[in-house]
C-alpha cells in the first residue's frame, strides 16, 4: 500500500525537542576517552543507550579530522548518538558526517528566560515518564529529560534514575537516583523509603546512612545548599 | 489450544522439578491433558522424580535435532491418565536446545494438551530464558529465604520484559508464588522469611505454601510425584495449589507451627 503524499500535511516543524548532552572531549587521546566511556557505560547501559550527543573538543583541546571520525565511530558502536559538532570548523566536523552547531552556548541556553546560562538539561514540562509495573532486580528505568513515576513497587536490586525527580507512589527497596545530569533542584519522593541508596545531582547517601527514623515511612530528599538532606512527610 | 505454564525460580534447588511434577500430575489427575517438559539439558531429573528413567529412549534434544519424533520421545506416566513427559538429554549440554527447536516442539504440545508444564533450569541464562520465553502462566517458586526472594524478583522482571508476551505487547505472563521449603517453625525463630514478607517483597499472588517435609524425599526416592502421597502434608499442599490453579477458593494451610494430633499424624 503505497502512502497517498497528497492526503495531509507532508511534514510538521515540532517545536520541543529531546534534550541533548554536551560529550567534552578532554584529550585527543581517543581510546582514553573511549575506555573512560566504557567504564560509565558498564555501570549503566540503559542510561547511555541511544542518548544524543553534541561532541565538543574542551577548552585547548584540538581534534582533527581523522580524530573526530573515530571517536565518531566509537561512539555510534557503543549505542550512542552522535547528532552534532560544536567548538569546531565546519569542514573537521563534516569529515565525521556532523553537521555543526555553531554558538552551542547560545541554544543551550535558548529556551526562553528561564534558561540560566549553566543549568543542565532540565524536564521539559510534561515529559514525566511513569511505570505502573514493578521494577525487579535487575531491572534498571531512566527518564531521560524528565520525571520519573513509578506506581508499583521498586525491588532490592532495582535501580531508578531521572534528570529530573523521581515518585514512588508505592515501597522503594533499590537505587533512586534523581537529576543524574546535574540538576541540583530535583527531588525523590516515595511512598515508604526502604532504598539501598539515594542520589541527587551525585550527592548519594546509602542504606545504612539513612536514619532508623525515616525507614519504612514516606520521605523525601532533596539538597539543601548541595548537601543530601531526607525528610519525613 | 494448551496454556504453557514455566515452573521458574532463578535459584537452584529450590523445588522446581518437584513441583512441575506434581503440578503435572494433579493437573492431569483433574482430567487434563498434560505434559511436563524438562528444560534442564545436562542435569536431567524430571524423569526420576516421576519414576519413568527407564523408559527413556529419547528426549527434547533428540526432537529438535530431528533424529526422534515428538511421539517417540514423549513417554505416557503409567498411575495418571493422560499424564506425559518429554525428557531433557542427560549428555547434551545446554546450547543444544534452539529457539526454532522449542518453539516448534511447544507448539506441537501445544496443538494436542490442555497444559504444557516446562520445568526450568536454574539461573536466568539461555536455558531458563527459554522455558519461560513461550509461557503463557508462570509458578514462581521460591524458598523463605533472601537469596531465594531476590532471585525469584530477578526472575519476575524477566517474566514481565523477557517472554514472547511481553515482546509482542499481548497480556502479561500471569505470576503465580510458591512458596516451597517452608518451615514455621524457623520462620518463628527469625530464621526465615515469614510469608507476608515474601508477599510483601515480590507483590505477586500467593498461589500456596509447600511446607518442608520428608514426604518430598520419600516420594521422589519412590519415583511418585508428591501429589500421589494423599496422606502427606506436601501432598495435600500441592492438591490445594492445583485446585486454586483451576480456579476453586481454597483457604492456605501449612503457615503455622502446628503440633497437633493432625500435624503429628500426617508428618511425612
Ligand atoms: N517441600 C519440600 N520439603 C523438603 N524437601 C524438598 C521440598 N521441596 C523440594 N525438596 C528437596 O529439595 C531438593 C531440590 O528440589 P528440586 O525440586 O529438584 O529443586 P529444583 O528443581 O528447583 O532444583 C530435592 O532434594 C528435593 O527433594
Ligand atoms: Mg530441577
Amino acid at each position: 500500500m503505497a502512502v497517498n503524499a497528497s492526503a495531509g500535511a507532508a511534514f510538521e516543524l515540532k517545536g520541543r525537542m529531546a534534550p541533548f548532552t554536551v560529550l567534552q572531549v578532554g584529550t585527543a587521546e581517543i581510546d582514553a576517552v573511549l575506555g573512560q566511556l566504557d567504564a560509565r557505560l558498564a555501570q549503566a547501559p540503559d542510561f547511555f543507550a541511544g542518548m544524543p550527543l553534541v561532541v565538543a573538543p574542551a577548552e585547548g583541546v584540538s581534534l582533527d579530522g581523522a580524530t573526530l571520525e573515530a571517536l565518531v565511530g566509537g561512539l555510534r558502536e557503543r549505542a550512542l548518538l552522535p547528532v552534532a559538532a560544536s567548538g569546531l570548523p565546519a569542514e573537521t566536523a563534516a569529515v565525521a558526517g556532523l553537521g555543526l552547531i555553531r554558538n552551542l552556548e547560545a541554544s543551550r541556553s535558548g529556551s526562553g528566560e528561564s534558561g540560566r546560562r549553566d543549568t543542565p538539561a532540565r524536564a521539559a514540562p510534561g515529559a514525566a515518564r511513569v511505570v505502573t509495573q514493578p521494577v525487579r532486580s535487575g531491572q534498571q528505568v531512566y527518564a531521560r529529560g524528565g520525571d520519573l513515576v513509578v506506581t508499583a513497587p521498586v525491588s532490592a536490586g532495582a535501580e531508578l534514575m531521572a534528570d529530573g525527580h523521581i515518585h514512588v507512589y508505592d515501597t522503594l527497596r533499590g537505587r533512586a537516583l534523581a537529576g543524574v545530569q546535574g540538576d541540583e533542584n530535583a527531588r525523590i519522593f516515595c511512598q515508604s523509603l526502604k532504598a539501598e541508596l539515594i542520589a541527587i545531582a551525585g550527592q548519594y547517601r546509602l542504606s545504612d546512612q539513612i536514619d532508623a527514623g525515616l525507614r519504612d515511612a514516606p520521605a523525601m530528599a532533596w539538597l539543601r545548599d548541595g548537601e543530601l538532606e531526607l525528610n519525613a512527610l | 489450544m494448551a496454556r504453557i505454564v514455566v515452573v521458574t525460580s532463578g535459584k537452584g534447588g529450590v523445588g522446581k522439578t518437584t513441583t512441575s511434577a506434581a503440578f503435572g500430575a494433579g493437573l492431569a489427575r483433574a482430567g487434563y491433558r498434560t505434559v511436563v517438559v524438562d528444560f534442564d539439558v545436562g542435569l536431567r531429573n524430571l524423569d526420576l522424580i516421576m519414576g519413568c528413567e527407564r523408559r527413556v529412549v529419547y528426549d527434547f534434544v533428540n526432537v529438535i535435532n530431528g533424529e526422534a519424533n515428538l511421539n517417540q520421545a514423549l513417554i505416557r506416566d503409567k498411575r495418571v491418565d493422560g499424564l506425559e513427559i518429554l525428557p531433557a538429554s542427560q549428555t547434551r549440554d545446554k546450547d543444544a536446545l534452539t529457539f526454532e527447536g522449542v518453539q516448534s516442539v511447544l507448539e506441537t504440545l501445544a496443538s494436542t494438551h490442555d497444559y504444557v508444564i516446562c520445568d526450568s533450569p536454574a539461573g536466568i541464562e539461555r536455558g531458563a530464558h527459554l522455558a519461560m520465553y513461550f509461557a503463557d502462566d508462570a509458578l514462581v517458586v521460591t524458598n523463605p529465604e533472601v537469596s531465594s526472594v531476590r532471585d525469584s524478583d530477578r526472575v519476575l522482571g524477566l517474566l514481565s520484559s523477557k517472554t514472547r508476551r511481553a515482546e509482542q505487547g499481548d497480556e502479561p505472563v500471569k505470576e503465580h508464588l510458591v512458596v516451597t521449603r517452608y518451615a514455621a517453625a524457623r520462620v518463628g525463630k527469625g530464621e526465615m522469611l515469614s510469608i507476608e514478607d515474601i508477599c510483601e517483597i515480590l507483590s505477586i499472588d500467593l498461589l500456596g505454601v509447600v511446607p518442608e517435609s520428608t514426604a518430598v524425599l520419600n516420594a521422589s526416592n519412590a519415583g511418585v510425584p508428591v501429589i500421589m502421597e494423599d496422606k502427606t502434608d506436601a501432598g495435600q499442599a500441592y492438591d490445594d495449589i492445583v485446585s486454586r490453579y483451576l480456579g476453586e477458593a481454597r483457604d492456605h494451610r501449612f503457615l503455622t507451627e502446628k503440633k497437633g494430633l493432625f500435624g503429628r499424624l500426617f508428618k511425612g
